[in-house]
């Protein structure tokens, strides 16, 4: 892990908002605590930080699994993929997901795209999986009509 | 409606009707659809003889068939289950576990959850099934209770309104949030007011009470961006369905939901799916499967994305369950099914499952005494009719009934009584607050009266009309403007409802720990996260997990009616007071006149007590028995009983002075008996125990009918009439209060005292001989 010098301990540092508010850090690297009313009024604050980063999802993804809950974890960690992917990029990508929307070219190189572009070969991997399953089943877009 | 066909009617004409049938037909449970069982339409519960087999095989680490399907013949549902939703590492162990067994486990207390739950990870929907239709309803909450993820057990509101009014929906935010709605969820009654009512709902929920989570519940990608932007902090109604045309009809596919997950999880928003059965029969494309075999794909795909929670049992399609056989049942089974695979489970209890006020509680009695994750996935905060979302199975003017139901069985539905003052505060902060941002974000004007209007609303009937327009116009302001969580917060401040935007900042920087992305995670008002994780439901048997107790059963107990029994309870005068004073003239003797009736009176008539539980005065009482007496030309005398308080030994008493053997016995709270003394102490002439019916009319009769008692005459019995109110429920504490008052005035062994009656008594408070004292306040008024 990238941020392995933190030491972290699932079973014990949840929630980490109250047990180890020194992990958190804003998109923008902002501290927890320097995210207050004050700094908002100053027009300090941005939509960027108030968005969770990879690594505290990547955290939380290691206390699903410390607690019991390992169904979990592959959404935690597709999502640290994700908060790479821009909002806009995100919804789009998600309406290219939708049945009938997309040739199977089109969900390859959307795959591609997140692979190169966002580091994020989970998701790619969901996405080809979908690309295959729609082939499969006549859901891409020449079939239905999309 | 006619007789069933190859029943002989004997005799009995055609066109004849019982009136009983006609009664039951006339009850609100016979405007229910109900609906024998159609397994090949999906009209069936718990199972189908379409169904299929539970199986499971796997081939180099890949599923290769499932619940009777080779994986060459999957559908998109079977292969994302296949390859998302099976932990393959315990799935040989799981399978072979009868269902029995496993059934048995589910209940045992003994049988470790996390242990439950890991081996459920290896079993198929099919085999979920089987497990689930060993167990009766008794046992799935015994299931539930252990098995729900979070101990403390929590609620959610519906918050919405007919006229899309942002004053509205912030002050039943802010009413929501002080009953202990942990979220809030709101919808649109136009498509295009979803913006401005996800604002006035972060805004309102955060008004008064911290932590209450809010969502928008609108078309999917529409949701996601409000999302975005922090005007919500959790989505719900992303929802999935149990057959693949179905679920292709609601525009997704399994593999766009997983993505859509993510896509909430990345920035940090709380999601849970929807699904619930009835609505792939709703939809004409069951398969022949039974409800809660498709359910269960439902959830095994839910649980395949690795999204925290579901919202099920029922929900939109709960009317359609609720129409075949085990339909209530199969609501937990699916419920349980879910809390076994791990999930938050928000468990249905929303849309209105009858007409039938006993049908609707019935079913939600399972989910609220186990206890789920939200008991509601709804509760209705405002009228039926300002349900954007339709009425619920629980609505505003159910409140009371919740509040209530939770007191008696000593219950955590999640719910803690407040006072209307608090309430009219909270709804008045709420709706300046939400005028005040849109003022101060260019949005257009919400005038005071609709605030004012909004602070007393039971609902938007009683708010001015309002324009769509405008409404619409506030949308699409705060979407092209691109306003987010942060401007909210930042208006917030600059109008100086700095609490309220620290509240709202507190619940967009939940997004970056993250901590409310584990399952069932709820804030509580001082913004801690509760969730499975540190909050993990313990229960193991009796003196385990989750109870009612210490300040938490105080707050429960303190509903606002409840009345101080100490204290004599108020009873309004229903008729004129009759000024009276009784004067006591030494020991009673007994009685040589033939024709003689003899008054008894309980010890506080005329004196502490001044009325009976009907409201009529003491004197009115007596004044109507002594002419009904008089009307038959009895000789009476009247008496005190001091020794006992309980009217058939009161009467008796009377009757053992009585010349004729008759005695009248009355208590102050008006129940009264016609004795005679050869009679045993419990047994009697007539019997007038439902004081609360009675009337200064029963009482002259009853004077009338001991003086012909007294004659040797049998009388016609004098009846009150009952017209079925819930006499007991309504009057049992007033009576036990009055009751304990005379009860204190008994003087054991002490004889009866004659008594003279003088009307319009002149008054002086110092009189010795005054009894009287209850009414003296309203006989000096009349003076």
């Amino acid at each position: 892990m990238p941020f392995g010098d933190e030491r972290f301990d699932p079973h014990t540092d949840y929630p980490i908002a109250d047990r180890r508010p020194d992990l958190i850090r804003t998109a923008t690297g902002k501290r927890l605590e320097s995210i207050t009313l004050d700094a908002v009024a100053a027009g300090e604050i941005g939509a960027d930080d108030l968005k969770i980063t990879a690594e505290l999802l990547e955290r939380q993804a290691l206390v699903a699994e410390a607690s019991g809950r390992p169904a979990l974890v592959p959404n935690f960690r597709r999502a640290a993929e994700l908060t790479q992917v821009p909002d806009q990029r995100l919804l789009a990508i998600y309406e290219a997901l939708r049945p009938g929307r997309s040739t199977p070219e089109e969900l390859a190189r959307i795959a591609d795209e997140l692979t190169e572009t966002y580091r994020a070969p989970l998701t790619a991997s969901l996405v080809r999986e979908a690309a295959a399953a729609y082939t499969r089943r006549g859901l891409t877009s020449e079939v239905r009509g999309g | 409606m006619s007789s069933s066909d190859g029943e002989s009617m004997q005799g009995v004409p055609p066109s004849i009707r019982s009136g009983r049938f006609r009664a039951l037909d006339e009850r609100l449970v016979n405007l229910d659809g109900l609906v024998h069982e159609a397994p090949e339409l999906g009209f069936t519960a718990m199972r189908s003889p379409g169904d299929p087999p539970a199986s499971l095989r796997v081939m180099d680490g890949i599923v290769v068939e499932l619940d009777g399907r080779h994986r060459e013949s999957f559908d998109l549902l079977d292969l994302f289950i296949a390859d998302h939703a099976i932990d393959l590492s315990v799935a040989e162990e799981a399978m072979a576990i009868p269902a029995l067994d496993f059934a048995r486990r589910l209940v045992d207390p003994a049988s470790p959850a996390g242990e439950l739950r890991r081996l459920a990870g290896g079993i198929t929907p099919a085999r979920a099934v089987q497990v689930l239709n060993h167990l009766n309803i008794v046992e799935m909450m015994m299931a539930a209770q252990k098995l729900r993820a979070r101990r403390t057990p929590a609620n959610q509101a519906h918050v919405t309104n007919a006229k899309d009014e942002p004053a509205l929906i912030a002050a039943d935010a802010a009413s929501a949030t002080l009953a202990g709605f942990r979220e809030v969820e709101t919808t649109v009654a136009v498509a295009r007011a979803a913006a401005s009512n996800a604002l006035a709902l972060l805004v309102g929920s955060q008004s008064v009470v911290g932590g209450a989570l809010a969502q928008c519940s609108v078309e999917e990608a529409t949701e996601l961006t409000l999302g975005l932007r922090g005007l919500t902090t959790y989505a719900e109604t992303v929802s999935n369905y149990g057959t693949e045309a179905v679920f292709l009809d609601g525009d997704d596919t399994p593999w766009s939901k997983a993505f859509l997950a993510s896509a909430y999880t990345s920035r940090g928003l709380k999601l849970r799916f929807t699904s619930g059965s009835g609505v792939e029969v709703l939809m004409a494309n069951a398969e022949g499967r039974s409800m809660l075999y498709l359910e269960a794909r439902c959830l095994a795909m839910t649980r395949g994305t690795g999204v925290q929670g579901v919202q099920n049992g029922g929900v939109d399609g709960v009317a359609i369950t609720g129409s075949v056989p085990g339909g209530a049942r199969e609501l937990m089974a699916e419920n349980v099914l879910a809390m076994l695979w791990g999930l938050e489970v928000a468990s249905g209890n929303d849309a209105m499952f009858s007409e039938s006020e006993a049908r609707r509680t019935a079913r939600t009695v399972p989910q609220f005494f186990a206890g789920t994750d939200f008991v509601c996935s709804g509760f209705g905060s405002i009228p039926r009719y300002d349900n954007m979302f339709g009425p619920s199975n629980w609505n505003a003017d159910d409140l009371d009934d919740w509040l209530v139901l939770q007191r008696d069985f000593e219950v955590d539905g999640g719910l803690t009584p407040f006072s209307e003052d608090a309430a009219l505060a909270a709804r008045y902060r709420a709706a300046c607050a939400v005028r005040d941002v849109f003022d101060e974000l260019g949005l257009p004007v919400i005038a005071d009266e609709v605030v004012q209007a909004a602070t007393v609303a039971h609902g938007s009937y009683d708010t001015p009309p309002a324009s769509g327009v405008a409404n619409a116009r506030a949308s699409d302001l705060i979407l092209e403007r691109g306003i987010t969580g942060i401007d909210v917060v930042r208006a917030l401040a600059t109008r100086g409802y700095q609490d309220i935007a620290e509240r709202i900042l507190g619940m967009l920087k939940q997004r970056l720990s993250g901590d409310y992305l584990q399952t069932a995670a709820i804030l509580d008002p001082d913004f801690h996260v509760l969730s499975a994780v540190n909050d993990a439901n313990d229960y193991a048997g009796p003196g385990s997990g989750y109870r009612v107790e210490g300040s938490r059963r105080d707050e429960i107990a303190a509903i606002r009616q409840a009345l101080d029994p100490r204290k004599v309870p108020s009873v309004d005068l229903r008729w004129p007071a009759v000024p009276f004073a009784l004067h006591e003239c030494g020991p009673a003797q007994p009685g040589v006149t033939p024709g003689e009736v003899v008054i008894g009176l309980g010890g506080a008539f005329g004196a502490e007590l001044d009325r009976t539980l009907a409201g009529i005065d003491h004197g009115l009482v007596l004044k109507e028995l002594l002419a009904g007496l008089e009307e038959q030309g009895a000789q009476i005398r009247l008496v005190r009983i001091r020794h006992t308080s309980d009217v058939a030994f009161v009467a008796l008493a009377a009757a053992r002075l009585s010349g004729s053997g008759i005695g009248v016995g009355i208590q102050s709270k008006g129940t009264t008996v016609i004795h005679h003394r050869a009679l045993a102490p419990l047994s009697n002439l007539e019997l007038f125990s439902v004081a609360p019916l009675m009337t200064p009319e029963h009482y002259r009769r009853i004077g009338s009918n001991a003086a012909r008692y007294a004659r040797g005459e049998h009388p016609e019995p004098v009846l009150v009439d009952h017209l079925g109110q819930a006499i007991e429920s309504r009057y049992h504490t007033k009576a036990a209060a009055l009751h304990l008052i005379e009860t204190r005035r008994v003087v054991p062994g002490a004889a009866p005292v004659e008594l003279a009656v003088e009307w319009e008594p002149e008054i002086g408070p110092s009189d010795p001989v005054l009894l009287k004292t209850g009414n003296r306040e309203y006989v000096n008024a009349v003076r």
